[in-house]
């Protein structure tokens, strides 16, 4: 069973996985701002789409989610606000913002622009009768990821890069050579921020609709795609991370997917992802080895009897 | 070189649990000072360390290093000319980052992160140099995640971090203290090289008494947040450990004493 859509959105999230994963594998903070970040993306990307820009949504719809991770930086460095709350009242902040957007819950996007008397395009408008109107939004979004895999790669390996990563790895040693560990968080969350509402963004031209209530479980189902991912992608270095993070997202969205096809309803999946990421930790707990150890000395014994 | 003047900090001020950390403490080190730390168990020494660096605000007091008035100097900017050791050899390094990394990082002291890459190809040749003074085969493990390392040889790395490029001053706070005896005094030597070679100002808070007495051209004792006994010249190089844990011990028996009409 092939579903293109859930090829696309979970190509799509996969960016907002990357940005989950700077925060949560190489900060070490857990930000749970990601459910309105996510929903900035979408908001600023509409408006800017209905009002004829929507390249220029894509664009900024990240630096809005930068924007958003630096104020959740700044409350937890400069205000000494635990991780999670400082997330919490971005989030809670967010969902204002994103209602002052957009103007009202929801919004149709072809409608919206037409009624305001401008031309209605995506940024995969263009690519639709090139690559045809099956596959382009896959091969579009996929180029994207890919760039931006390689650019967060890369950034990582710069001087700023290793700087973070040392912050989330060991905030003590940082200090002690002389870079600023306070300032690295803020960079970092505005990175990771940035991403997850950029994938928003883009989410925004895809669905052709933004709605309030979008981001609900994001946060939960970018940790479940990056334990999953970690499963396959086991070391621990920042190439496994980027891989496990997209990975992960992908198979996460075709099980959600299939879900679905099997009579599943909406409204009930969010409990299946909260029980995908139970089960998938509760695998990983498990030591296969273990197991087989005490099946084959159970073996063993009966033959000696 | 390194001035301290009237040092005073109260920790958990205004509460049953008011305790003086340090109280007008004042010190001053020449050029090229290697100062032994000795003192029983809260006597103060890594809270003048840690105020030195800056990890502590202090109440009052003023420190200058190298002519610089650095009291109200955060303490990543106070780490560009301070280098640090601690006891615990987990906590000078980035374990999931590679032995090249960290020295990248360490490296780059002093000048702002940019976005060229961290690691670069001519630094390497000088990272293997300095490794392979360490003497423990890390040469060739540039890309190994420290992790894997062991305590003794994470902690030789960290002494390369904080002085690969040369500090004012270095603060060592036990640093040998959680290695087994063998790894320490190889550790306790290098430190030695180290410092002799760059003729590095340093402060060692040491409980080995032979250790204070055999390394540096300076001991001093701390007693209470107070500077009780400065060693140095031909009275320092005729104490004996003996004479000197007698000492040491009378201070302590203050202390202990203070500690039981309290």
């Amino acid at each position: 069973m092939f579903s293109i859509n859930a090829l696309e959105l979970g190509l799509i999230f996969s960016i907002m996985t990357m940005g989950v994963f700077v925060s949560l594998r190489i900060l070490n903070i857990p930000d749970l701002s990601v459910d309105g970040s996510i929903v900035l993306g979408l908001a600023v990307s509409s408006y800017f789409t209905i009002h004829g820009m929507p390249i220029l949504g894509i664009f900024l719809s990240f630096f809005a989610g930068t924007l958003a991770g630096a104020v959740t930086g700044l409350l937890i460095t400069k205000m000494k606000i635990q991780p999670i709350l400082a997330g919490i009242l971005t989030m809670t902040a967010l969902y204002t913002v994103n209602f002052r957007i957009m103007g009202r819950p929801n919004l149709d996007l072809p409608v919206e622009t037409k009624r305001l008397g401008n031309d209605y395009y995506t940024i995969f408008t263009p690519f639709e009768e090139l690559l045809g109107k099956d596959w382009h939004v896959v091969i579009v979004v996929s180029l994207i990821v890919l760039i931006i895999a390689v650019l967060l790669y890369l950034f990582m390996k710069t001087q700023i890069g290793i700087s973070l990563r040392a912050t989330g790895d060991n905030e003590h040693m940082v200090r002690a050579t002389s870079i600023n560990a306070d300032g690295m968080k803020v960079l970092g969350l505005a990175l990771a921020n940035g991403l997850v509402s950029l994938s928003g963004g883009i989410w925004a031209h895809q669905q052709q609709t933004a709605d309030i209530s979008n981001g609900l479980g994001m946060l939960v189902a970018s940790l479940a795609a990056i334990i999953i991912g970690e499963v396959i992608f086991k070391k621990t270095n920042v190439i496994s991370g980027i891989l496990a993070a997209i990975s992960g997202i992908i198979i996460y969205r075709y099980i959600y997917s299939i879900a679905l096809t099997f009579g599943l309803r909406g409204e009930d999946l969010k409990l299946i992802t909260a029980v995908i990421v139970v089960g998938i930790i509760g695998i990983k707990m498990i030591r296969f080895k273990d197991i087989f150890a005490k099946l084959g000395s159970g073996n063993g014994g009966g033959k000696n009897a | 070189m390194l001035e301290i003047k009237d040092f005073s900090i109260t920790f958990n001020k205004g509460t049953v649990d008011e305790r003086k950390g340090l109280e007008n403490f004042s010190l001053s080190l020449d050029d090229g000072d290697f100062v032994t730390v000795i003192g029983s168990n809260g006597a103060g020494k890594s809270t003048l360390l840690n105020t030195i660096c800056g990890s502590y605000k202090v109440d009052s007091g003023k420190i200058v290093l190298d002519g610089m008035d650095i009291t109200n100097q955060k303490e990543h900017r106070r780490a560009r000319f301070i280098g640090r050791l601690f006891q615990d050899p987990l906590r000078g390094t980035a374990p999931h980052m590679t032995i090249e990394e960290n020295l990248a990082l360490a490296y780059g002291r002093g000048s702002r992160p940019g976005l060229a890459f961290g690691v670069k190809k001519s630094d390497e040749k000088i990272f293997k140099e300095k490794l392979a003074e360490l003497d423990l085969g890390l040469e060739d493990r540039l890309k190994t995640p420290v992790g894997l390392l062991s305590g003794g040889q994470r902690q030789a790395l960290t002494l390369l971090i904080a002085t690969i490029v040369t500090p004012k001053l270095l603060l060592l706070d036990e640093h040998t203290a959680a290695l087994d005896p063998k790894t320490a005094d190889k550790v306790m030597e290098l430190t030695d090289k180290i410092i002799k070679k760059h003729s590095i100002t340093t402060l060692m808070i040491t409980h080995n008494i032979r250790n204070a007495l055999d390394y540096g051209n300076k001991t001093i004792l701390l007693s209470q947040g107070r500077l009780v006994l400065v060693l140095e010249g031909e009275e320092r190089k005729s104490m004996t450990v003996e004479n000197l844990m007698k000492l040491y011990s009378t201070t302590a028996a203050d202390s202990f004493s203070d500690k039981m009409i309290l």
